[in-house]
């Protein structure tokens, strides 16, 4: 059997090993089939991102109250839609218009630009499809807005919410993304490494987040005045798992779509790598999340446990390619201890994260993306804080500022009487679960 | 006739329920409750901050029996419903002036 085995494993490595011969020896396939299978990428990928959108919504459901758990699906629902009509109508062309080392792209409505591919000589030279591109890259913006939905959870009114989901998914997050992914200042001066978007998307998320929940303030009753902290245990811990879980396979369209091409065996081989470090940095986050609500709180938190997953996983966003497997483990597993250190830490400083997006999304995102460098030689240490910084600067006082407007304007919060009775009812006119008994 | 309210722990109801049925009793009401005593509550652990429970999940059952049945009952409750752990809950007995039966408009004993 041993030997059998064995013969199996020699088969296997000789076969390996011809295929990347073969691989390099057949790597000028048609332009054609390398558009396709980059365009094929994309679009799967895309649409496992899409699905994300779905786990960020049961995170969230299972996570608020059951008073509150319409209200946010609403908020769910309605912050994918505003994302993708506003990564159309100005968030593309601000991202990717952008010259090369600039700040700022164009303001324009993106439009579909394929002629070359159905010319009378095709020229395929473009790699993919744009419109599979584009698809792509929106669904990512709308993570970002994603992310903030949950911290300020049960407390803030529909349209305020709405209209800084615009504001940050057809500028914020697009300017951000134009510094680096667009070729702008932090790609062309400090070669600044984030492979998929530890910083662009989730740190940002994560300064949106909290500088809204400065500005919101907490829930009512949330820190009491003798310095103790009231729970608001969530609706339901299985919903919040099943978010998880579809957020974790989402994030193999998140980081293997990053890769950014399938026309080559060496890609191939690249985005398989990704799938597990992905995998195997999530798997990391949950186990040392775990361990460290078992030690600090001798039980262990269930909804930290499950952000351990989102906090690996953020953690290894920023580089899930060139560390090897003991290294993708070793960062996602201090991404899961951080979160499991940094939630108790903002109840501290009287910050009120309905689903600790803060933890696991900020914090996790600055630990990935400052730690690029041990497993990527091309990345410095000083590059990456300094993408860091400025991110941090920008997206945080531009989120502030919005918030701060929307505050005195139109205003942000619920009256208490409505936030006490549940915004279900009194934003909404329905309940989540109305043949539930109330406790 | 009397009213015996029984407070027990939930999973212990259909061990209850079965014993009750064995010795003949006709009729049970429940609901679920919250309460504590001796019990007090328990700690549980959310996102990175220890709460306390104060009151306690439990099953109150109404039974009304006559007189005759009073001891039999109450034991049976025992018997089904004693973990010998703190929470097992409670037995009151109380007495009950009439009883009627709306479908037939029958009262007292018969209407059990």
């Amino acid at each position: 059997m041993s030997l059998f085995k064995k013969q199996g494993f020699q088969f296997f490595i000789f076969f390996g090993v011809f295929a990347l011969i073969a691989g390099i020896a057949h790597a000028e396939v048609s332009a054609e089939t390398q558009y396709v299978f980059n365009t094929f990428l994309f679009l799967v990928c895309g649409f496992l991102v899409m699905f994300m959108a779905a786990g960020f919504a049961m995170l969230e459901a299972g996570s608020v109250r059951s008073k509150n758990a319409a209200a946010i699906c609403v908020k769910n629902i309605s912050l994918y839609s505003t994302a993708g009509l506003l990564y159309w109508l100005v968030g593309y062309n601000l991202m990717y218009g952008v010259d090369e080392g600039g700040f700022l792209g164009s303001m324009s409505v993106w439009t579909a630009d394929d002629m070359a591919v159905g010319g009378e000589v095709p020229d395929y030279s473009g790699g993919y499809a744009s419109g599979s591109d584009w698809y792509f890259q929106m669904v990512f913006c709308a993570t970002t807005a994603s992310i903030v939905s949950g911290t300020i959870a049960e407390r803030l009114k529909i349209w305020p919410f709405l209209i800084f989901t615009l504001v940050l998914t057809g500028f914020i997050y697009p300017i951000v993304g134009s510094w680096e992914w667009g070729g702008g200042f932090l790609d062309a001066n400090f070669a600044f490494s984030d492979f998929a978007g530890s910083t662009l998307v989730h740190s940002t998320g994560g300064w949106a987040a909290l500088a809204g929940a400065i500005v919101i303030g907490s829930r009512t009753g949330r820190f009491n005045d003798d310095g103790s902290v009231t729970s608001f245990p969530g609706s339901s811990i299985p919903l919040a798992t099943l978010g998880a879980f579809i957020l974790w396979l989402g994030w193999f369209g998140f980081n293997g779509g990053s890769q950014l091409a399938l026309g080559s065996a060496l890609d191939s081989v690249a985005i398989s790598n990704i799938f597990i470090n992905t995998n195997l940095a999530a798997a990391a986050g949950v186990m040392f999340a775990m361990i460290t609500s078992q030690i600090t709180f001798g039980k262990v938190d269930i909804v930290t446990a499950l952000n351990g997953a989102i906090g690996g996983l953020v953690a290894i966003t920023a580089e899930p390619l060139a560390p090897s497997i003991g290294a993708a483990v070793f960062i996602g597993g201090v991404g899961g201890i951080l979160v499991a250190l940094s939630t108790p830490l903002l109840l501290k400083m009287k910050i009120d994260d309905v689903v600790g997006a803060i933890p696991a999304h900020l914090v996790c995102g600055i630990w990935g993306t400052m730690i690029v460098p041990l497993t990527n030689g091309d990345a410095s240490y000083f590059g990456q804080f300094m993408g860091v910084i400025s991110v941090a600067i920008f997206a945080f006082i531009a989120s502030f500022i919005t918030w701060a407007v929307l505050k005195y304007t139109i205003g942000l919060r619920v009256t208490v009487e409505d936030e006490l009775a549940g915004m279900d009812v009194t934003e909404f006119g329905l309940e989540a679960y109305p043949e539930f008994n109330k406790s | 006739m009397k009213l015996i309210i029984a407070i027990v722990k939930p999973f212990k109801l259909d061990e209850v329920r079965q014993k009750l049925a064995d010795i003949g009793v006709s009729g049970i009401t429940i609901s679920e409750v919250k309460g504590y005593g001796r019990q007090k509550g328990q700690t549980e652990v959310y996102r990175g901050s220890e709460y306390e429970i104060h009151f306690m999940p439990k099953i109150r059952m109404e039974i009304v029996v006559d007189d005759d049945m009073v001891d039999p009952v109450s034991e049976a409750i025992v018997e089904a419903a004693k973990t010998g752990q703190i929470g097992d809950g409670k037995i009151f007995i109380l007495s009950v002036d009439s009883a009627t039966r709306i479908r037939t408009g029958e009262t007292g004993s018969d209407a059990l």
